[in-house]
């Protein structure tokens, strides 16, 4: 557009508009937001893709996450290394996802994945239980808790396996229509 | 918040580069084959006696048991932690089956099935996005396929089938790749950036991908011709882009809108969204006229009348006075063809030739060309609206629903984060206690009097909103009168309706919240439509009566002392957009600021108001429908009415950020937002529409003023137009001809409504289809489990059938086993308790 920026290539822009739901400036007021997060840590010239990851603290001190009770899934999840600490491309790849562009499908690929507590791939009842504790702040009493629980798998297993797999998640997303406005995180 | 979360190691995150977890070459063949197999092995091991060998036997279990996926992988304890929890479940679920733990092949078997490794790793996703690139691409190319894709999600199954030869699994996943990146490279630019965003993979992955897709099309590009085609929709489809984000990027409003969202949730929010979108037509509106209609007006002024008044301060509010003899009204337009412009300092034409511009056909074909396009974009937007959020399958999840959809991840303040979580947990404690039966005393009893109770609030709904709307047609008749009598109108008085309309709009909505607080609804979705229906009913009558009012009787007899009805119309439409924005201000003060000040202090109490959203709602498309009214009455009052919402955002997000709290009722945004902009379209527009059509068609213009002056009515212009086309032109005759036959001729319009609804019909036939099929699927996926349970459990019947010795030796050796697993007996306890 016009603007000398110096902090990536113009391939690596193209390349983060092409692969994201970001325009070049959204890419780079992100890039300043995480920078923003350790000035010292982060170097203004990414042309040569410096190693940078951030710790899982910073990123969950981010106001947009910062009280969210999903964050530590949510970085988790995102992160490369599984622990929540993230490079600039994971921190991307989480806003994109969680951007107002993104598809049902792909959302609910990583919903799926931030509810699933112990990364076994299904819903199973503990990931439920896990959940509702965290949706509630442990408002629910021990039974209501089980019967929740009981209910959901009974509504959405649609294979009678005792959990919800991908497939039974991303069934019961289809007809929800709220789910697309609020799995979305603005920045 | 649970930080010291235990995780394993070599958790399959870690691994996002690596292979899948088996071999998934041995997982797809036959169980039966499996089977012999096994039972080939159980010769094998029969003829070995204990000792060292039968020690090596059970070192070999041991390490089937902690099964890894090749040898070069360090230890994972994935594996035998799903397969304890298999036990558990199974153990549970099936309870005469499985006494025991399910031996090393089972959950060899279990663990490698195609359901696990659906899309949870690259090489499982890589696949599976291989085969959807080339689904694409043959449907784009609309080549017939080879073999006909089954639409399941189970990549290796598809995998194996498309190529049997490849055994190592790591190049296995090269050629995957390689082949994802061919058709990545085959498809369309856009296609291939909606893949590739789409694609549920890490951003470095994806980079890669493209890479290597863009180089291989380089190097293809430059061995190929171009076709001209293809590059001209490759331009488009860039610019395209670069204006979408364009815009995009411009959005307008950002911050105050994340602030809404973040503090209050995604329900205040649409109320703000719908502002927007209102701003957008009008935008639209105000931009159509303007370019048409008063632009070539203000270059061309006719003569000004001699009684042209001066400018007084009363104007802004009555828009009477000075205004009326401007652009902002009907009357101002000429009827003939402008080619010169009046000079009023010299009192008379001026010579100079200018481009000449026909004012009646243009004012005719604006007003109809700008209704058109809205109501297409009405449309449209209603129909995508409608299409997320219509299910046509009856199976409802609710609970599930709730539970995995209801947080709102945009709310970012601490103390609205604490009320949503509240709100999820008053509703699924609701949930939960419809689920329990009830013990009513004596339901029947109970029924009747609810019954009662509503028949009663509804009928004294129905009869006040029946009062109000006699009132307000024997007060405009008595106004009618009283400006008849005295031969004017009073400009002052000129007010005294609106008031009355605008005091009837802010009271009685109150009165039905009261209403449906008496009433008690068990369901919070059916009080809020019940609200909304019944402001509904009262807007709807009190607009009917005002139009009733306008076009039955000002325009047909009040022409003793108005002598442009229409620009009267398009004052009092004026009048009431801006007595109407009065009173939002002062509802605004009075029922938020006020009220929370006298609940703070005199009450103190914490709770705020709430800000009630259907209401708001339907005040904005209230106002709206005002505006689409008087646009052919008065071409300027877009512009009006965009300074009004453009005051309402600001005055309405600071009085929401200062005096109210999220609403505690639960709020179906996606429901809702649907709901409102079905009620724009249908009784608004369509009202609005239906109105303008009835005054262009049968009213008679006044003779006085405005572009149609002299004609019998408004269409009139267009038919005398094609008439004059086709004496001027005569092979422009046929149009003239087909015009008269088409468009006059009621039989047309009849056979057009009558495909119109065979194609409804139509479409309501394939949904039934559609809902039949979905049931006889679910019946099939549950079926599918069965059998899946069914032969896990024959395959571990039989592996045992087959071993009897073993049995002595895992006896004997338990204790050693038992000391040998410590850490599986603790990960199985970490992932119980979690």
């Amino acid at each position: 557009m016009g603007n000398k920026q110096t902090i990536f290539t113009a391939q690596q822009l193209d390349a983060y508009q092409d692969c994201t739901y970001f325009t070049r400036k959204e890419i780079l007021r992100l890039f300043y937001r995480y920078r923003d997060l350790a000035p010292q840590l982060v170097p203004l010239d990414y042309t040569k893709q410096p190693d940078v990851k951030l710790p899982y603290e910073l990123i969950g001190s981010m106001p947009e996450l910062k009280d969210n009770p999903f964050r530590q899934r949510i970085a988790e999840v995102f992160s490369e290394d599984g622990q929540g600490n993230m490079t600039l491309d994971d921190f991307l790849d989480m806003f994109s996802v969680l951007s107002e562009m993104a598809p049902r499908d792909l959302k609910a690929y990583y919903a799926f994945k931030i509810y699933d507590f112990n990364n076994d791939d299904f819903l199973c009842k503990s990931d439920l239980e896990k959940t509702l504790n965290k949706l509630t702040r442990n408002e629910l009493t021990e039974e209501e808790v089980r019967m929740v629980c009981e209910k959901v798998i009974d509504e959405a297993d649609l294979d009678n396996d005792g959990r919800l797999s991908l497939e039974d998640f991303q069934h019961m997303i289809v007809r929800a229509p709220d789910f697309l406005s609020t799995f979305h995180i603005r920045i | 918040m649970a930080r010291s979360v235990n995780f394993d190691l070599n958790h399959p995150l870690i691994e996002y580069g690596l292979e899948s977890p088996a071999d998934e070459e041995g997982v797809h063949d036959s169980f039966n084959q499996l089977i012999a197999e096994q039972s080939q092995n159980e010769e094998m091991f029969d003829t070995f006696d204990q000792g060292p060998l039968g020690r090596r036997e059970l070192d070999k279990e041991h390490q089937d048991f902690v099964y890894t996926s090749s040898p070069p992988h360090t230890f994972r304890e994935r594996e035998p932690d799903r397969g304890e929890y298999e036990l558990e479940e199974y153990g549970e679920q099936t309870d005469p089956l499985i006494p025991e733990r399910w031996s090393s092949d089972t959950l060899k078997i279990l663990s490698s099935m195609p359901s696990r490794t659906i899309g949870r790793n690259r090489g499982a996703i890589i696949s599976q996005y291989c085969n959807k690139t080339l689904q694409l691409r043959r449907r784009r190319q609309s080549k017939p396929a080879d073999r006909v894709f089954s639409r399941s999600s189970r990549p290796s199954i598809r995998a194996y089938d498309l190529e049997a030869d490849t055994t190592d699994s790591e190049s296995r996943d090269l050629t995957k790749q390689d082949q994802l990146v061919n058709n990545l490279q085959n498809l369309s630019a856009s296609d291939r950036e909606r893949m590739l965003r789409g694609m549920p993979l890490c951003l470095t992955v994806k980079k890669k991908l493209r890479e290597l897709a863009s180089q291989k099309e380089k190097q293809t590009r430059s061995s190929s011709r171009i076709n001209c085609c293809s590059h001209f929709k490759l331009c488009i489809i860039k610019s395209w882009y670069t204006w979408s984000s364009f815009i995009h990027s411009r959005q307008m409003w950002k911050v105050p809108l994340k602030r809404v969202s973040g503090r209050f949730g995604t329900g205040v929010l649409s109320y703000f969204l719908f502002l927007k979108t209102l701003l957008f037509f009008n935008v639209f509106l105000f931009l159509v006229m303007g370019t048409f209609l008063v632009l070539p007006q203000a270059v061309y002024p006719p003569e000004v009348p001699a009684n042209r008044r001066s400018f007084s301060g009363l104007e802004l509010l009555t828009g009477a006075g000075y205004f009326s003899d401007t652009v902002m009204y009907y009357g101002y337009y000429c009827n003939y063809t402008l080619h010169r412009n009046y000079n009023s300092s010299t009192q008379a034409w001026s010579t100079v030739k200018l481009p000449s511009y026909n004012m009646p056909l243009a004012y005719f074909f604006t007003i109809g060309m700008a209704f058109f396009i809205t109501c297409i974009i009405l449309v449209y937007s209603m129909s995508k609206s409608f299409g997320q959020s219509f299910r046509i399958d009856k199976s409802y999840s609710i609970l599930a629903i709730k539970t995995f959809c209801s947080w709102d991840f945009r709310v970012i303040k601490k103390n609205s984060i604490k009320l949503l979580s509240e709100n999820i947990c008053t509703q699924l404690k609701e949930l939960l206690g419809e689920l329990k039966p009830k013990h009513g005393r004596n339901p029947w009893l109970e029924r009747l009097r609810r019954l009662m109770v509503h028949c009663l609030a509804w009928l004294m709904c129905v009869a006040v909103t029946t009062g109000c709307v006699i009132g307000i047609y024997y007060f405009s008749d008595y106004m009618h009168i009283e400006n008849q009598k005295q031969g004017a109108a009073q400009e002052a008085s000129l007010l005294a309706l609106p008031v009355l309309v605008s005091l009837i709009n802010l009271l009685l909505p109150g009165l039905f919240n009261f209403a449906a607080w008496v009433e008690d609804y068990i369901s919070p979705s059916v009080r809020t439509y019940v609200g909304l229906s019944r402001n509904l009913m009262l807007k709807v009558s009190v607009l009917g009566v005002l139009c009733y009012h306008w076009l039955g009787r000002i325009a047909t007899d009040g022409t003793d002392y108005i002598k442009c009805w229409e620009s009267f119309v398009g004052q009092e439409l004026y009048r009431f957009l801006i007595v109407d924005f009065i009173f939002t201000l002062l509802d605004t003060l009075f029922g938020e600021l006020l009220w929370r000040l006298f609940s703070d202090k005199i009450l103190k109490r914490q709770r705020k108001p709430e800000f009630d959203i259907a209401k708001n709602v339907l005040d904005l498309i209230y106002g709206q429908t005002l505006a689409w009214l008087g646009v052919l009455f008065s071409p300027l009052l877009p512009a009006v009415q965009i300074l009004k919402l453009l005051l309402l955002f600001y005055i309405k997000m600071s009085s929401v950020m200062m005096n109210c709290q999220a609403p505690r009722r639960p709020y179906r945004v996606s429901q809702m937002t649907t709901i409102f902009i079905t009620l724009l379209c249908f009784p608004s527009f369509l009202g609005s529409s239906v109105c303008v059509t009835y005054a262009m068609w049968s009213i008679k213009p006044s003779e006085s003023c405005g572009p149609f002056r002299r004609l019998q009515t408004m269409l009139k212009a267009g038919k005398q137009w094609m008439k004059q086309l086709a004496e001027e032109n005569a092979s422009l005759s046929p149009l003239a001809s087909a015009h008269a036959y088409l468009v006059e001729n009621p039989l047309f319009l009849f056979v057009g409504a009558g495909i119109f609804l065979i194609v409804i019909y139509f479409h309501s036939q394939v949904l039934d289809g559609q809902r039949k099929i979905i049931t006889l699927l679910q019946e099939h996926i549950k079926n599918e489990g069965e059998d899946k349970k069914f032969l896990i459990t024959r395959l571990q019947s039989i592996h045992e059938q087959k071993r009897p010795s073993a049995r002595k030796l895992t006896n004997q050796d338990s204790t050693e086993l038992q000391e040998d697993k410590p850490q599986f007996s603790n990960y199985y306890g970490s992932s119980t308790s979690g």
